[in-house]
């Protein structure tokens, strides 16, 4: 693997989270300075130039996503930056890690974004149980506002940015952001009808712009580096680095900070040390519980959006679950299905009546008896009928374990 | 059974400004001290007057968020995760171990009133699965034995 500066993590572990001076001195808001030579469009430039693309699922251009929420509604009077840190895919646990480990990064990505959007209100939405982020987050901005990174005027840069964070309460759906932004306004988390989608009427039907706390944290370095230092890692269309949550049957897990690219095989054996106990790799669960499995064949190839997506795989979040040949892919099958079921919102009758009839079939206790044919049909019909993304991603893991695996025999 | 005392309660209530957005900021630190960790009728009543909203708002709020309690929990709360990477290492069983051993009853609630167990999706912990929270505590690794030595501690 060539060499590659980290971007996400290049503190974590070596800094106080707490300290405002340990950010400082290792070389913290630089990239804030540099905006008082820079306008919000050479800006939005920079980061388009980047290539980087959404690091919470879906892999969209930030830069373009900027782009379209600082062109619309040009006479509207507030515009806002809001942080997904709603973190609730399983197997994925790496915002936390950021949030734990280095929350000035964020707040900085949040404070460049701010700036290119010419927003006025920025808002971290967080998930509920993540007490320990949520602690260093309410003691940064704290600090943030004493320096005066926050506030009226922020290093006289002709920004004023106000922040708030507001806590999530365990729902995995208020993490799709237009249902987080019903969440933050204080309501029930049902999911609102795209389009419009939140560049043009987000929170309170103002311009909105919703990015996950890594794709924030790639802000700084690019700002600070240039975008010419960000093409360099990673490939063709996929620049930068990723987190990698890495979970399941293999030696050595957690998070871990890789260029774009990096195979499947590097991954569990040059950097998690192989499979635990002498077992065999069997799948790998990209993306989550809405992710797609690949099997043996795929282990070469890159993780990228692009040869993915030519294979019909998913990137997703970053989780990858390494199942091994002991494991019971039926029982794990039944456990995602179960997943959906459980948070599925009930507003609309395609998602809430086919999670559970999926998870019926699935908990037949004779394996021979379960409908593949069934599992598939009805999934790809909640896929075309449902309101929101949730109900369309159970076919995406049951699409792929049929394509590997045929069925549970 | 004890509750939130009122003036608690209103003292909560004036650190958040008076607009909607802050209701489930707010909801989470009235639970959490109350003494059975519930959103009573009294936190509700005092909710609408203070952001000037209907009880059936608040309710529909407390009803779909999972973290907020609408019934008394005992003083610990036990979250299992019972996400696809915890149960394939084994929380399941952990969920039925502890329901027996602490004598869970219909209430959800432990023989002894120190425990309420609950089933939660990913706490974020899974590349040490099986994980569990105890209020506000993480344990990852968990094994029947080990679960037993930490819930002795409480
Ligand atoms: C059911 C569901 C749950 C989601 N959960 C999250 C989440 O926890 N965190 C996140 O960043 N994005 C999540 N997303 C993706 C968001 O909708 C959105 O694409 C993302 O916040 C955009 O940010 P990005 O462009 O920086 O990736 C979820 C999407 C769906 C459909
Ligand atoms: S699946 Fe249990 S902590 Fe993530």
């Amino acid at each position: 693997m060539k060499s590659f500066p980290l971007i996400s993590l290049a503190r974590s572990g070596k800094v106080n989270p707490k300290s405002i001076e340990d950010y400082l001195n290792t070389g913290g808001f630089e990239a804030i300075k540099k905006l008082s030579s820079m306008s919000p469009e050479s800006v939005l430039d920079e980061i388009e130039k980047s290539g980087l693309r959404g690091r919470g699922g879906a892999g969209f251009p930030t830069g373009l996503k900027q782009r379209f929420t600082s062109s619309s509604c040009l006479s509207c009077e507030k515009r806002y930056v809001v942080c997904n840190a709603d973190e609730g895919e399983p197997g994925t646990f790496k915002d936390r890690m950021i949030m734990e480990t280095d929350p000035f990064l964020l707040i900085e990505g949040m404070i460049i974004a701010a700036f290119a959007i010419r927003a006025t209100n920025a808002y971290i939405y967080i998930r509920g149980e993540y007490y320990p982020s949520i602690e260093n987050l309410e003691n940064a901005i704290k600090q943030c506002y004493d320096k005066g990174f926050l506030g009226k005027n922020i290093l006289n840069i002709g920004l004023n940015l106000e922040m708030g964070l507001f806590k999530g309460a365990g729902s995995y759906l208020c993490g799709e952001e237009l249902t987080l932004l019903e969440s933050l306004e204080g309501k029930r988390g049902y999911p609102r009808i795209k389009p419009p989608f939140p560049a043009e009427k987000g929170l309170w039907g103002y311009p909105t712009l919703v990015n996950n706390v890594e794709t924030f944290s790639h802000l700084p370095f690019i700002i600070s580096n240039g975008s010419e230092d960000y093409i360099k890692i990673g490939t063709a269309e996929s620049k930068g680095t990723k987190l990698f949550c890495v979970s399941g049957n293999v030696n050595k897990t957690g998070v871990f900070e890789l260029p774009l690219g990096v195979t499947l095989r590097e991954l569990i054996f040059d950097v998690c040390g192989g499979m635990k106990d002498g077992y065999k790799f069997k799948a790998a669960l990209l993306g989550g519980a809405a992710g797609t499995f690949a099997d043996q064949s795929m282990l070469d190839i890159a993780l990228a959006y692009e040869t993915l997506k030519k294979e019909g795989l998913t990137l997703g979040s970053g989780a990858v679950i390494i199942v091994d040949d002991k494991t019971d892919l039926k029982k794990m099958m039944k456990s995602i299905l179960h997943f959906f079921k459980h948070e599925s919102c009930g507003k609309c009758v395609p998602c809430r009546i086919g999670t559970r009839l999926l998870l019926n079939e699935i908990s037949k206790q004779n394996s021979a008896e379960i409908d593949m044919n069934f599992l598939l049909n009805e999934s790809e019909y909640m896929a075309k009928t449902s309101l929101c993304p949730l109900g369309q991603s159970p076919v995406l893991p049951i699409k792929s374990y049929i394509r590997f695996f045929k069925n549970f025999q | 059974m004890q509750s939130l005392n009122f003036n608690l309660i209103k003292e909560i209530l004036m650190k958040y400004p008076q607009k909607k957005e802050y209701l489930i900021n707010a909801l989470h630190e009235l639970q959490n001290a109350h003494p059975h960790k519930y959103i009573d009728d009294a936190i509700m009543d005092e909710c609408c007057k203070h952001f000037k909203l209907t009880k059936s708002q608040i309710f529909g709020v407390i009803t779909y968020y999972t973290m907020f309690n609408t019934k008394p929990q005992g003083q610990n709360i036990i979250y299992v995760c019972n996400s696809p990477i915890c149960s394939n290492m084994g929380s399941d069983n952990l969920y039925d171990i502890l329901k027996q051993k602490l004598k869970i009853n219909d209430n959800n609630i432990s023989e002894d009133g120190k425990f309420s167990l609950q089933k939660v999706e990913c706490l974020g912990r899974c590349g040490k699965a099986p994980s569990i929270m105890i209020n506000r505590e993480i344990y990852t690794g968990m094994t029947p034995e080990k679960i037993e030595e930490i819930i002795s501690k409480y």
